[in-house]
């Protein structure tokens, strides 16, 4: 399949499913990346929207309309009292018994990204070894180098799951943050582990086990991102929306035109739905 | 009227990247013999309710924002002021 001109570089756009499947990127104050997220939906023809979280509460929007749920980065709420903490609560406040059939709902797919990972590990969605967890079973910790690490990472796509499928076995993709150290109790980790969650795991270049900065945080068996145990819900510490072009990435002029490994993850996700 | 007063931190065995990075600062400036450092939250939320429910309602606060329990330990109090 032809993706980008040969001309000027440019993808064109591909159109699986053109219109039919409708994807909601959630906002509230703080949120970021909504637009790179929303170019990469609209990329594969997505009828894509933006759902602040307010129509929600009033009733203006409402989950039922949408096949993908996509809860982007940023620092929501001023990352107050913890990254996430707040729009969780608040997403609960407004929409709980939606969000629950939701993500209840095997044919639909949720997708959170950094601060989206952290509102999904507050919600108790994931890692939701056995289902919806009414209290947090993991957190998002401070960086072990108490900073906020930005820089591009390499993750080893563990295995194939809806929203890793058609990615290479290792991605290179950006990381923003200040709290994406994953923690969880030893019992919740060995059923993580029994139900093959693990999607995502940073590397060192070399394909070693990495120190930092390679692991920017000091998470837990190195995880970068998880699913829930039905596989429809997928949390991520990196940025798969700021690597969809290829020009996004550092290296872009050394490297061949083609598509940045963002770009596999929302494909993986959109293909899965067939 | 109600104050309610808790204290959030890392629980025993949860490392404190900021702790440590203090307790590195503070041997820079040449203080010794320093073990370990703790970093918390502390929260003062004011109420105009009785003293029981005021009690209940921030129990709710805690487990619905202000802790994660597999992070966190908190102490809380609460006192008619």
């Amino acid at each position: 399949m032809l993706i980008f001109s040969g001309k000027n570089g440019e993808m064109l756009s591909e159109n699986i499913w053109g219109e039919k499947m409708k994807a909601a990127i959630l906002q509230m104050e703080g949120t970021n990346c909504e637009e790179e997220s929303y170019l990469a939906f609209k990329h594969f023809g997505i009828d894509v929207e933006y759902v602040h979280i307010n129509l929600l509460k009033k009733g203006k929007k409402s989950l039922e309309d949408y096949e993908v749920l996509f809860i982007p980065g940023g620092f929501s709420a001023g990352d107050y009292v913890r990254a996430g903490s707040i729009f969780a609560a608040r997403l609960k406040a407004a929409a709980w018994k939606s969000l629950v059939k939701f993500v209840e709902d095997e044919n639909k797919r949720v997708i959170g990204v950094c601060n989206g990972f952290q509102v999904l590990i507050e919600l108790g969605f994931l890692p939701g070894t056995n289902g919806i967890s009414s209290v947090p079973q993991a957190a998002l910790a401070t960086n072990n180098s108490n900073r906020f690490e930005c820089r591009w990472v390499y993750v080893r796509n563990e295995r194939k799951t809806h929203f890793t499928s058609l990615a290479p076995d290792v991605l290179s993709l950006p990381v923003a943050h200040a709290e994406g150290r994953f923690i969880t109790t030893p019992k919740i980790m060995d059923e993580i582990v029994a139900n093959k969650q693990i999607v995502l795991r940073y590397i060192s270049p070399d394909g070693s086990e990495p120190e930092y900065p390679w692991d920017p945080n000091g998470s837990m068996a190195h995880i970068a991102g998880i699913v829930n145990s039905y596989g429809n819900i997928l949390g991520l510490m990196p940025h798969p929306e700021r690597a969809f072009y290829w020009y996004h990435h550092p290296d872009w002029s050394r490297k061949k035109r083609g598509v940045g490994d963002g770009y596999y993850i929302f494909k993986s996700l959109i293909e899965s739905m067939h | 009227m109600l104050r309610a007063t808790i204290i959030v931190r890392y629980k025993e065995g949860v490392d404190d990247p900021e702790g440590k990075a203090i307790k590195h600062s503070l041997e820079l400036l040449n203080f010794k013999g320093i073990d370990k450092v703790n970093v918390a939250k502390y929260y003062e939320i004011f109420l105009d309710m009785p003293l029981e429910e005021g009690e209940k309602e921030v129990q709710e606060m805690i487990k619905k924002l202000l802790v994660n329990p597999v992070i966190h330990d908190y102490e809380l109090r609460v006192e008619e002021i």
